[in-house]
């Protein structure tokens, strides 16, 4: 049990290049912290540092209250669980989940209890004596998860664990991850590329950008109060909208229609002297057939029109995408790194098409001119060149990251 | 119909020639396997198989410790000089493969430059060192020579083979809580298994079969191998060349180093690393 501080964490591979820059973070003893961001923005170089398996070049880790900069893996106790899964080849599945407690010297009696209630969990049992060699993807996933629970370390590391499994079997072993986690109350950071991983397992999340840390906070903050444009676009499924808007007289000017500036709104665009070009973001969910919105509730947002290009029933709710002409298009370095982050693109909110998600009560069909309907109190507001979030300037209950 | 023609054609093509292969290579040995059973009168004789079989060669060879005991001292001499070899090669190539070094293209260098450089022009210039520190017609005397022509191809195939093994593997030893000697002793080393043994039965050969410093380095039976021996090998009298003794020691030498080959070839598998990491 251990809590782990990030102190101004650098990570500079020999090749010159910036893998980490600058990452600071408190991760308190038994939370479960998950670590997101695009393919090579430095997750798995920030989990090697805290094993200790790449050096640190500048700034300060501490485990448990110690600095540990310059400990080796062996003496700070962590179980890591490899992106690579990185199975022994040459020992069976119960070697490699026991080798650990083997160079522990651990009693063999015990070994074996532990990983064969390891392989149950596991659903290993009858690969036990098996080669990693004759293992699929997936089981040998679980014998990469299985190597580390059979520990009982201060910290778990995991990179990407669950990517290899199939739909079903992720689920499960998200449950049993998350049961595993807090039975044994030991502090994880977790790193992985789904939303739904990110979303239900951790206590907090942290983006990540090119080795920058962007924001650090329950899923719920970064869901409802993202501190920039990078940050809202990345978390949530399907993503945000974004379009252009233009402030004027007291009014966000929006391919939608006309959003009226709430006064906070007003006074943070005041205050910073943000140009007049801006993005809006709008989370699917914040659209609204028209007609199954009461007229008291129409007035705090707007209507506009569109014409329903796809519609999805996902049973409990639905999904449409329209079009817009989004006139001058958005150019923001963060939407083209969104979009091309895997995942992302198919989620059809890219480009000028939209995606709104409707009450499953909606009854608009493919082609049908819909009136659609738009809450107006749960607009984001961003400056493309900083990508700030700018209605987040005045209320400062966001855990800002610098 | 096409595609099965060709290939048919394609297996006869390399049937033939591996069978020219063999033959070239199977040749000279048969050769030398008809003349160790051949009589001393009937050694000029061009016909394959001796007209009479004979076992006088091998008997004359073996009864004497001219022979024997140069056999020993070769087994000796190779399996020690193997083993040191390849135990400083694995800790070379481990360094080479893995680590960043200063120096590390220099030891390279270095290496390539002692594997390339022509053992004639070392006799004197060894003959002289050996014999002021007393390591003249000693075990030791061509031990050592024959770890350190022997370190430069260790080097080279270990590294090789080093390379292959997924860095990842190493660093679970580690968070495994494993000290790096663990890691390489108990994770590295058994994937690098198959690399051992080929360095070993290249290194044994070349030790087995090396000639030029076994005869200059030693001048008794002492240290003598068993290449070295047969220059000293004399005829039934002094005018008749000594052939089939010859011959027939050269057989003797021969099946030491297939067995030994054939013992470790089991360990050689391919493929060991596979299933150790994603893809
Ligand atoms: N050994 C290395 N030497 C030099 N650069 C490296 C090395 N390892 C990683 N990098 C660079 O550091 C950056 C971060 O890599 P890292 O593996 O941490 O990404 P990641 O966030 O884990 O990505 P993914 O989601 O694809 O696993 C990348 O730009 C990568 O090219
Ligand atoms: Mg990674």
């Amino acid at each position: 049990m251990a809590d782990i501080v990030l102190d101004q964490i650098t990570k500079r591979y020999p090749d010159g290049a910036l893998a980490v820059d600058k990452i600071s973070m408190d991760i308190a003893d038994g939370e479960f912290v998950i670590l997101v961001g695009p393919s090579g923005c430095g997750k798995s170089t920030t989990l090697n540092m805290i094993a200790g398996l790449e050096d640190i070049s500048e700034g300060e880790l501490r485990i448990g209250g110690k600095v540990v900069n310059n400990k080796s893996p062996k003496d700070r106790d962590v179980a890591m669980v490899f992106q690579s899964y990185a199975l022994y080849p040459h020992m069976t599945v119960r070697q490699n989940m026991g080798f650990a407690l083997k160079l522990a010297k651990t009693p063999q009696a015990v070994i074996d209890e532990k990983v064969t209630e390891a392989a149950r969990i596991l659903d290993l049992t009858q690969h036990l004596d098996r080669k990693p060699a004759n293992l699929s993807g997936g089981q040998r996933q679980r014998v990469a998860m299985g190597r580390a629970i059979v520990r009982d370390p201060a910290v778990f590391l995991m990179d990407e664990p669950l990517s290899n499994l199939d739909a079903k079997l992720r689920v499960q072993m998200r449950t049993e991850v998350s049961r595993i986690q807090r039975r044994l109350g030991t502090t994880m950071v977790y790193v992985t590329h789904d939303q739904t991983e990110a979303m239900t397992l951790g206590d907090r999340v942290a983006v990540m950008r090119s080795g920058r840390l962007l924001q650090v906070g329950t899923p719920q903050e970064l869901y409802e109060s993202p501190l920039n444009l990078f940050v809202a676009g990345f978390i949530g499924s399907p993503s945000m909208n974004f379009l252009p808007a233009t402030a004027e007289d007291g009014k966000l000017r929006t391919p939608l229609g006309d959003i009226p500036l709430s006064d906070a709104l007003r006074q943070a665009l005041e205050r910073s002297d943000a140009s007049r070009d801006l993005i809006v973001g709008i989370r699917p969910e914040n659209f609204e057939d028209a007609s199954l919105v009461s007229a008291d509730a129409r007035r705090e947002g707007i209507t506009f029109r569109a014409t329903i290009d796809v519609r999805e029933s996902m049973g409990s709710d639905v999904y449409v995408y329209f079009a817009t002409e989004l006139g001058n298009s958005l150019a923001a370095a963060e939407l083209q790194e969104l979009a091309q982050d895997s995942g992302r693109a198919d989620t059809g909110a890219t480009g000028d098409t939209l995606v709104a998600r409707l009450d499953a009560a909606s009854r608009l069909q493919e082609g049908e001119d819909a009136e659609l309907w738009l809450d107006a109190r749960l607009v984001h507001v961003f400056e493309p060149g900083s990508g700030k979030n700018l209605a987040l300037g005045a209320s400062p209950a966001a855990s800002p990251v610098s | 119909m096409a595609t099965a023609a060709t290939t048919s054609r394609q297996k006869v093509g390399w049937g033939t020639a591996n069978l020219v292969v063999v033959a070239l290579a199977m040749i000279p040995v048969l050769w030398m396997v008809s003349l160790s059973f051949k009589t001393p009168a009937a050694i000029l004789d061009p016909s394959y198989f001796p007209s009479q079989w004979t076992w006088g060669n091998y008997s004359s060879i073996l009864s004497t410790s001219q022979f024997i005991r140069p056999l020993v001292n070769s087994i000796g001499i190779g399996l020690i000089s193997t083993f040191i070899a390849v135990l400083l090669a694995c800790m070379a190539a481990y360094a080479v493969a893995r680590l960043r070094f200063p120096g590390k293209s220099l030891l390279i260098g270095m290496a390539l430059l002692i594997a390339m450089f022509p053992a004639i022009s070392l006799v004197t210039p060894m003959f002289n060192i050996e014999r002021s520190l007393g390591l003249f017609n000693t075990w030791p005397g061509l031990i050592i020579p024959y770890v350190a022509f022997g370190l430069p191809l260790g080097i080279y195939t270990l590294s090789a083979f080093f390379r292959e093994i997924p860095w990842e593997l190493e660093k679970a030893a580690k968070v495994d809580g494993a000290t790096p000697f663990q890691a390489f002793v108990k994770v590295i080393a058994p994937l690098a298994a198959p690399g051992m043994v080929t360095t070993a039965i290249l290194v044994f050969l070349a030790c087995w079969n090396e000639f030029l410093f076994a005869i200059s380095f030693t001048s008794t039976l002492a240290s003598r191998t068993a290449p070295a021996s047969m220059a000293y090998f004399s005829g039934g009298s002094v005018f008749t060349v000594p052939t089939g003794p010859i011959a027939a020691a050269a057989v003797v030498i021969t099946i030491p180093i297939i067995v030994f080959v054939l013992f470790f070839q089991r360990r050689i598998i391919a493929g060991l690393t596979s299933g150790a990491v994603k893809g």
